[in-house]
């Protein structure tokens, strides 16, 4: 570079790093990026958009999002199964925001031995006894504790048959029929070993509809 | 098959993947930086750098290279953060504030990603790409060049050159991070992280109330952020977030690129010193520290001590359904023996021992395996300090890898380990002892004070992992949590490029009769004792304070 060695060394490294960081933010910054973007969008679209899933001709939301299945006060249907406790709610929450909010991804963050969490926990406990009348000793895990994103799109099996008589007499649906399709709705560990069985509640609950439907 | 079963065995297949990995992705970062030509591109980039790719630098010029790189880094990261508002694809957000945005920065800079904001309600795709994901590329790479200079500071004698900081810092992005991105990417959309431009749209659910849906380039940058040890969500969920983490398959795959190169470089090194068995010595370290980690972390889960975990009759505040608390245990402790920080679960609401054992993971220094680059040079160093210690106790001059260690380089080493103790111990004793710090608690008891140890451990070792109840968007955390991080950075780097100076400077000495063999099992359990008894006695007293105060309450 001309007039470059003329300037003090120190002021030299300052400019060959400003040089190399906008040729890094070019290569890393917006070729990679949109390269990316550009294959995974030939080559993967669903899945680089979100997996949507669509019921009735109409895009319903994700397949990876959880969503409330609740009226318009918060309060949860009894005809659908229910996600998870969900902490994705901004602060101050808007109107009819109950949980699994996607532009706020969210834990509680609550601590083992918070005498909040152990409340929190003790409510969920009882509402959930009521709800679907069965004893605390039998609700599991999941269902009383808040997820990490706030958005998980899964509940355990064990919650998901823990719900079946209340959303069968919901629908009027004979019980095993409502069973049956919580069973084919399991998805297994991956190769038999990876994650833990789940079932994803928006599919659940669309093929429940697609069964009072018919 | 149960819980405990599956879990172990994901584990081995983790374990299996990385050891297949270890002889040719060592030897190839060992060839990328002893190559002599350089490839057309990376000329290119010389070029418009306007840099002497032949240049050979002493270290102290190796060191000003770093810090004048890392400063215009944090500068532009600034401004594109209290600019994005102007800029395009940004979404709609609006310029981030000033004191978040310089704590950001530091974060990015320093390979911390240390996130006082919520990605999908402050970013916009602009900076997430350019600006965070830039930084999440050439932070590890300034990481692995230090790596790289001190491994010369073994192999050269009778010189003070160490390299060249810009033909590193290329090499590192271009032949090793970025073609492996390039692959992650994909595997992860396929997966099915997201990867598009959408801006955020309105879909109406199945109940009828409606939800938005964000968008962005997340696989892209959530590829990075495992493999170069960065952890800066896109999301604020992070890992958990299931479009940048969605299913079993993806959240092993990205444990697997947490530690793919990290475990890796102790081969290159072995490769490049021409003792292969110097490099497997410095892994069964690592690997010892990581397996006793994942074991602790996975059993205390399991058992699912403290009273709200006993109450719900199992550990899952904070953690998705698809992975359970197996795959919690994997991704927490990987996050936190590499200077990752990413999570897949919320640490805060980890069992009073499990969540414990990831503070103490951190402290160990982020060597075991540790952040790209900063875990090598730091495992070095303990080797080195290791040396010292058994050439005290039977009275001879130590040394390591043909080198002496004299009182030069035991000052470089002992400035090196005694930073961290002092940043972090000093910051959270501030916080602890004054309103404003303690003011940000936000679960009460001992925990509250592990909240805060964990933060400033956690930056200053560049983690970025955070007990995030802690309210640190206040100004006093965004103000000391940046100096933390640029100090818990520089500062180790500035001792151990200082080191390597001194050893290049040495000529070889022969190995003797008397020259501890630093290849045996014997050498393995003396460097893992010197890590645990140092670390041990600084942070034994605030452990107890917090972790085993809530723990055995």
């Amino acid at each position: 570079m001309i007039g470059m060695n003329r300037l003090p060394v120190i002021v030299r490294q300052h400019i060959a790093g400003f040089r190399a960081l906008l040729v890094f933010t070019v290569i890393c910054g917006l070729i990679y990026p949109f390269v990316m973007v550009g294959v995974s969008q030939l080559a993967f679209h669903s899945q680089a958009n979100g997996s949507m899933v669509s019921y009735n001709g109409h895009v319903v939301g994700s397949s990876l999002l959880c969503q409330e299945f609740t009226d318009a006060k918060g309060n949860p249907l009894p005809q659908y199964f229910q996600p998870r406790p969900s902490n994705a709610i901004p602060s101050p929450a808007p109107k009819g925001d109950y949980g699994c909010d996607p532009t706020y991804s969210n834990a509680t963050n609550l601590g083992p031995t918070n005498p909040a969490q152990v409340q929190a926990i003790q409510q969920r406990q009882k509402q959930i006894a009521e709800f679907d009348h069965v004893p605390v000793s039998q609700i599991p895990a999941d269902a009383v504790t808040a997820s990490g994103s706030g958005l998980d799109p899964d509940i355990s099996p064990t919650n998901a048959y823990m719900q079946v008589p209340r959303v069968a007499a919901a629908r009027h649906l004979p019980v095993a029929e409502v069973r049956n399709l919580v069973t084919e709705h399991i998805q297994g560990r991956v190769i038999g070993i990876l994650g833990e069985p789940r079932v994803n509640v928006l599919l659940l609950n669309i093929a429940l509809d697609q069964l009072s439907a018919r | 098959m149960n819980s405990t079963a599956a879990g172990w065995l994901q584990f081995l297949l983790l374990f299996a993947a990385l050891a297949a990995c270890y002889v040719p992705l060592g030897n190839y970062i060992a060839r990328i930086f002893t190559a002599k030509d350089h490839l057309r591109v990376e000329r290119g980039i010389y070029k418009l750098c306007g840099i002497d790719p032949e240049a050979d630098m002493r270290w102290s010029v190796y060191v000003r290279s770093i810090l004048a790189f890392s400063l215009v880094s944090v500068l532009f990261l600034y401004l594109i953060q209290r600019t994005q508002h102007w800029l395009f694809l940004s979404v709609g957000m609006a310029n981030v504030p000033p004191d978040t945005a310089w704590n950001t920065a530091a974060s990015f800079t320093t390979n911390t990603n240390w996130q006082n904001y919520a990605g999908e309600a402050t970013m916009g795709y602009l900076t997430q790409m350019a600006g965070l994901a830039v930084q999440n590329f050439v932070s590890a790479a300034v990481g692995l060049a230090v790596a790289i200079a001190m491994i010369r500071g073994f192999i050269r004698s009778r010189t003070d050159r160490l390299g060249n900081f810009w033909v590193d810092l290329t090499r590192g992005t271009i032949r090793l991070l970025l073609p492996l991105a390039v692959i992650g990417t994909l595997i992860l959309v396929a997966g099915g992280a997201i990867e598009n431009f959408a801006s955020y749209h309105t879909v109406a659910t199945l109940a009828g109330g409606h939800q938005t849906i964000p968008g962005g380039p997340v696989a892209s940058q959530e590829v990075i952020k495992e493999m170069g040890n960065n952890g800066g969500g896109f999301f604020n969920a992070n890992s958990a977030h299931p479009f940048e983490n969605p299913n079993p398959f993806t959240n092993l795959f990205e444990i697997f690129l947490i530690l793919l190169i990290p475990f890796a470089l102790p081969r290159a090194f072995g490769k490049l010193v021409r003792d292969n068995k110097q490099g497997y010595a410095l892994v069964a370290v690592m690997v010892c520290i990581w397996a006793a980690a994942v074991g602790g972390i996975s059993l205390f889960q399991a058992l699912h001590g403290g009273a709200a975990p006993q109450l719900a009759h199992g550990a899952m505040e904070g953690v998705e359904v698809r992975f359970g608390t197996p795959g919690c245990s994997v991704f927490a402790a990987s996050t936190t023996v590499t200077s990752t920080g990413a999570v897949n679960c919320f640490h805060d609401s980890l069992t009073p021992f499990g969540g414990g054992i990831a503070l103490f993971d951190i402290a160990l220094g982020e060597i075991t395996p540790g952040g790209i680059g900063a875990g090598m040079y730091g495992i070095l160093i303990l080797a080195i300090v290791t040396v010292f210690v058994a050439g005290l106790m039977v009275g001879r001059t130590p040394e390591y890898i043909g080198k002496k260690i004299r009182p030069a380089e035991m000052k470089y080493a002992a400035l090196y380990f005694l930073t961290l103790p002092v940043i972090i111990l000093t910051m959270a004793g501030i916080s602890i002892g004054t309103k404003i710090g303690q003011s940000a608690i936000f679960n009460p008891g001992p925990h509250g004070l592990t909240e805060i140890m964990y933060a400033f451990t956690s930056m200053a070792n560049n983690n970025g992992s955070a007990f995030a109840g802690l309210g640190t968007a206040a100004t006093w955390y965004q103000i000391t949590g940046g100096i933390t991080m640029l100090l818990g950075r520089f500062a180790p780097e500035i001792f151990a490029l200082g080191l390597a100076g001194s050893l290049a400077r040495q000529a070889p000495v022969p190995a003797s009769a008397g020259t501890l063999d630093t290849r045996t099992p014997l050498f393995v359990a003396m460097v893992v004792g010197v890590i645990l008894i140092l670390v041990g006695l600084t942070y034994f007293p605030a452990l107890a304070l917090g972790v085993f105060a809530e723990g055995l309450k």
